[in-house]
């Protein structure tokens, strides 16, 4: 393809050909948004119908870590759009600092995804054989609140009393914890990756204000990560905490 | 037409809303709203999420046919909820029923 400098042959500006990768972009999130979309469809559609389990089973989850994740994902909304910014005014500098903190910021959350899903393999919540929701409060591991896990407890119990199908509900909430929050790790693990290119193309003062499609697009799309965990967060992490 | 530039500033303050909302969304969910709290804490989702599209996407500062490809895609995911939930909400099906018993094995 005939190529001058950044420009490619069939765009009449850097600017053109910068709206028109940006508008690619978005369609391309449209698509994402559909398919994340059938994901929150069928959670909505089981959590109305099995609410006590769901109740349940998003109670088993570790509050203090999903919502400091959050705030780290949101942290590294903010410098990937100063990355952005630096681009655009041409400090080349600033730009591998910002984008190598978002980086950073992006892997612990995965770390801390990781965390959390040991200790659903310690607490016997994967979906499958050994699966019991009433494990997790009878045998408490190694830096539980015990004082917690007494009131769960009872609150258990009541539950299975009324409803001894919850365990099998429960496997529903979980399966579609690992599945809704594992697609989104999937898309942190390719953003991170997007972002060691960017990184490496920074180091080479590619990224000026004339040209700085690449940090554009790639922030869209670390930003539509964001916002997937920004429902993710109270929909999987805030159900019953109230009782 | 010129690029639009946001300032950092613009950027700083978006931040400290969304890390407001967070914080906000977090004591909610430990209030008793009874059927509100799930309104209550997609509603503060949704103002994040339009933060987030709005200014760190820059689709405030986009051109119209960008914004129109954004207005679709929240369209489109309004149908396909709309549609589906409409469907499972009117049909005299119980899916609470459905559970097989042969998986058991607790």
């Amino acid at each position: 393809m005939h190529r001058t400098g950044d420009l490619y042959g069939h765009f009449q500006t850097l600017e053109q050909q910068k709206e028109t990768a940006t508008l690619g972009m978005w369609i391309f999130l449209v698509t994402e948004v559909l398919f994340f979309g059938g994901m929150f469809l069928t959670y909505t559609i089981n959590r109305s119908a099995f609410s006590t389990a769901f109740g349940i089973g998003s109670n088993t989850l570790d509050i203090t870590l999903g919502a400091g994740n959050t705030v780290v994902l949101i942290m590294s909304s903010l410098t990937m759009a100063m990355a952005v910014w630096s681009a655009q005014v041409g400090k080349k500098k600033l730009v591998s600092i910002f984008l190598i903190a978002t980086l950073g910021l992006g892997t612990v959350f995965l770390g801390v995804k990781a965390i959390e899903y040991k200790q659903k393999f310690d607490h016997h919540l994967i979906p499958g054989r050994g699966f019991d929701m009433k494990y997790h409060p009878a045998h408490p591991m190694a830096g539980d609140d015990l004082k917690e896990l007494a009131l769960e407890k009872k609150e258990v119990d009541e539950a299975f009393a009324v409803d001894p199908d919850i365990n099998f509900h429960g496997q529903l909430y979980f399966s579609l914890y690992f599945g809704m929050t594992g697609l989104h790790a999937l898309h942190m693990i390719v953003g991170v990756g997007l972002l060691i290119w960017l990184i490496k193309g920074s180091f080479g003062g590619r990224f000026t204000p004339q040209y700085n499609t690449p940090v554009e697009i790639v922030g869209l799309y670390w930003h539509f990560v964001d916002i997937v965990w920004i429902y993710l967060f109270p929909l999987l992490y805030l159900i019953d905490r109230h009782r | 037409m010129s690029e639009h530039i946001v300032s950092p500033k613009v950027y700083i303050v978006i931040f400290a809303s969304l890390m407001l909302g967070t914080g906000l969304t977090v004591w909610a969910a430990f209030q008793n709203f009874h059927q509100y709290n799930i309104v209550i804490a997609l509603g503060i989702a949704t103002i994040k999420a339009t933060l987030v599209v709005l200014y760190f996407m820059h689709a405030r500062y986009s051109p119209g046919r960008t914004q129109l490809v954004i207005v679709c895609s929240v369209f489109w995911l309004a149908i396909m909820l709309a549609l589906t939930l409409a469907d499972y909400d009117t049909r005299p099906h119980d899916i609470t029923l459905a559970a097989p018993q042969v998986f058991y094995c607790v």
